[in-house]
């Protein structure tokens, strides 16, 4: 990965900026790159924000395939209420990008229709509770025409969700909605921790053949990182090692791989050498970096925002149980959200899974096994 | 502040349903507003789709009582929506059906063998859609009107000259993704026609409880979009209505919603017992207005159907009977191992897993 993410130094529990963005999102403004200028040939390196990595990602494949369209509610003229499509109508027309009308099931049921007939939409779900209405749409088409027409009909639909909490949401704008989309086969489901990773899964989403869930961290959207775009960085199935450590493996992704490095960060200083795995796709799961890494430490945690019972968290403890028992000195523990709906932004620090939650947790092991 | 008041572009449709041909096979006085009716040659052609389809039902709900299909909801009693829509479709144009469709994908040339692969239980959707420019059917209702929008609005940013046809019943013009795809078709000016085969039950719900409005057609205007009301039960009616709302589509005008009075003679499925809502008097009623007697007279009172044709016709729709029974004594082979085939381009590292445990009991089996 040709990208220095140690330049984000942001005390996990302060999100950025710290003033509650509500559905508009005025917020975003504050860190929006605006060069819009397309980028044929790699930049020289640069800030790049996770928002300006995505819209990028997004330019250059309207620019290289006439088949990309993107649609949604408010993504046009305003580019989006984080400003992810920010210049993409007037660049590429109205015939390209276009708000429609406020309605998800409608955006996604229509996604499927273009799909079926040559389309790649990229669409957009403005946030994550707002994606139930397009459920049926999703679960019940585009995760099955591939399967229920045997192959003769494919949907390379994009469905981007952005997701999580820690931003000082209203209610109904910090969901962590994973679990839904993983448990549902025909889906592939992935999720950027930083911007070079913003830009490279997006491309490869909208590439693939298949329909993809592309789920936005919010409370990432303004880290910024060094690097120039385009960028590749590892296949879109893979995970990631993304801090070497020999006594523990913390299995993170999205917005908790941030929380997982200051762990091993501030873990580091009591002696303790943490490994941190960005799971970067949630569907597939990448069982062999997972396990080469849970077979040295002997150790794993898994860290989400979304309540713990019956989530994703549940599937990784058991999966990468039931793969590597016999190495495993201790249970997988689940450092997650509490089984509660998704608090008000007063309470929202008590919900997260933050660092000192991690290290605690860690320390409820018998390290003398 | 100044509020603009529009002073033009909403119409509701008129209260008579349109109709060419009354029940009794007698040409109607109603007005048809701007429509033709087809020539004689098109309402033979019609004819002979209807009558077949109409032995394939029979046919089909004749097997599934036997047993031999799990289950199959029959259009009997409104083959002139199926047969009048889908016939009005161009080569390049695309259908969205429903599961009630059977009789529309026969329309669309879809085998036999094809059609029933999905009630046999051997896969969902039996035909490749991209060969007959026809959705799998869709079960979730109304999930497909909003494909149909999509479809069309593909064709119309592509510059292709084709629109997208949908049904949908009067029971799923109740759900949410009707609404939307009204919306969304209207908005997007998309080649789209909606037609609402709207045969008076969802299941066991009478229209009464399903919707309050006058009709179905009143809701177009809402959505800033043509509605036009015809008479389900005269194929003329809606072979001309669909047709000149594709064309209309076609050139740019955007969607159309049609709704059909029809009547579903058959139960919901064989499932279901219809005597616990409706008696047999209306069942009765509704055997007046049948689609097919009505257009036979007509065309035996124009001198273009003899008995002759309609003996030729019969045999003809004996033979389809006979490929449906055929079809059915065929055993379809299935392959345990395509569970793992199509769910992904790729197939998934966890899914080889399974599909080798598969594989080992199945072998474990034959051992």
């Amino acid at each position: 990965m040709s990208v220095d993410s140690t330049t984000d130094t942001a005390p996990a529990d302060t999100p950025e900026p710290a003033t509650a963005a509500t559905a508009t999102a005025a917020t975003a403004d504050t860190a929006t790159d605006t060069d819009t200028a397309t980028t044929a040939t790699t930049a020289a390196p640069a800030s790049v924000t996770m928002t300006k990595a995505l819209n990028q990602a997004l330019r250059d494949a309207l620019a290289e395939d006439e088949n990309v369209v993107v649609y949604g509610e408010d993504v046009g003229r305003l580019g989006g209420v984080f400003r992810v499509t920010e210049g993409l109508r007037k660049e590429f027309g109205p015939e390209r990008v276009w708000d429609s009308p406020l309605a998800e099931s409608g955006i996604a049921g229509t996604a499927v229709g273009m799909a079926m007939a040559g389309m790649r939409p990229v669409i957009e779900m403005q946030f994550d509770a707002y994606a139930y209405p397009a459920f049926e749409q999703i679960v019940s088409h585009i995760a099955k025409m591939r399967n229920r027409t045997k192959g003769r009909v494919t949907l390379p639909i994009t469905i981007r969700i952005p997701y999580a909490g820690d931003i000082g949401g209203v209610e109904h704008h910090s969901d962590s909605s994973e679990a839904y989309w993983t448990s549902t086969p025909g889906l592939t489901v992935v999720t950027p921790s930083n911007p070079a990773d913003a830009y490279s899964l997006l491309r490869e989403s909208i590439a693939s053949d298949d329909p993809v869930i592309f789920m936005e961290p919010k409370s990432r959207y303004w880290m910024k990182d060094t690097l120039s775009l385009p960028v590749t960085t590892a296949p879109m199935n893979r995970a990631e090692v993304v801090r070497e450590g020999s006594d523990v493996t913390l299995l993170a992704y999205g917005p908790t791989v941030r929380t997982a490095l200051s762990a091993a960060e501030a873990g580091a200083e009591h002696g303790l050498s943490i490994e941190v795995i960005d799971l970067r796709s949630l569907s597939p799961f990448d069982d062999e970096t997972v396990s080469a890494s849970v077979r040295r430490t002997g150790r794993a945690a898994v860290i989400h925002e979304a309540a713990q019972f019956g989530g994703y968290g549940a599937e990784v403890a058991a999966r990468v149980t039931e793969r590597n028992f016999t190495y495993l000195a201790a249970p997988i523990l689940r450092v997650t959200g509490f089984d509660v709906p998704y608090p008000s932004p007063k309470l929202e620090e008590y919900y997260l899974p933050t660092a000192e939650r991690v290290l605690d947790a860690l320390e409820s092991w018998d390290w003398e096994l | 502040m100044t509020i603009d008041v529009p002073t033009t572009g909403r119409a509701l449709p008129q209260l008579q349903p349109i109709s060419f041909i009354g029940p009794d096979g007698r040409p109607t006085d109603t007005p048809t507003e701007g429509l033709t009716i087809p020539s004689d040659r098109t309402l033979t052609g019609l004819y002979r789709q209807m009558v077949l389809v109409r032995r394939f039902e029979a046919q089909v709900t004749h097997l599934t009582r036997q047993g031999r299909l799990a289950t199959y909801p029959s259009a009997a009693g409104q083959e002139a929506c199926e047969v009048g829509a889908t016939t009005a479709l161009s080569p390049n144009d695309w259908l969205f059906p429903t599961y009630r469709d059977s009789a529309a994908l026969l329309t669309r040339g879809v085998p036999v063998s094809e059609i029933l692969a999905a009630f046999r239980g051997d896969w969902h959707c039996g035909f490749d859609p991209q060969e007959y420019h026809t959705s799998p059917a869709a079960t979730p209702l109304a999930t497909q009107t909003l494909h149909a929008a999509g479809f069309a609005m593909a064709s119309k940013l592509k510059g292709r000259h084709a629109a997208t046809l949908t049904f949908l019943g009067d029971g799923a013009s109740s759900e949410g993704d009707t609404h939307e795809a009204f919306n969304f078709a209207s908005v997007w000016q998309t080649p789209t026609v909606f037609v609402i085969q709207n045969n008076q039950y969802a299941i066991s719900t009478p229209l009464r409880e399903q919707s309050n409005a006058t009709m179905l057609a009143d809701r177009a205007a809402g959505y800033g979009m043509p509605g036009i009301r015809v008479d389900g039960n005269d194929v003329a009616a809606v072979f001309a209505a669909v047709s000149a709302a594709l064309e209309r589509g076609r050139e740019g005008d955007g969607p159309t919603l049609i709704e059909c009075l029809t009547y579903r003679m058959e139960s919901h499925t064989n499932s279901d017992d219809p005597t616990k809502y409706r008696d047999a008097e209306e069942v009765e009623h509704w055997k007046q207005f049948d689609p097919i007697d009505r257009l036979e007279t007509f065309l035996r009172d124009r001198g273009v159907l003899d008995d002759d044709r309609v003996a030729e016709i019969a045999a003809e729709a004996e033979t389809l009977a006979a490929s449906v029974r055929e079809a059915m004594n065929t055993e379809a082979e299935v392959d345990p191992t395509e569970l793992f085939a199509f769910v992904y381009g790729t197939e998934r590292t966890s899914l080889s897993e399974q599909r080798a445990q598969l594989e080992a009991e199945l072998a474990g089996a034959e051992a």
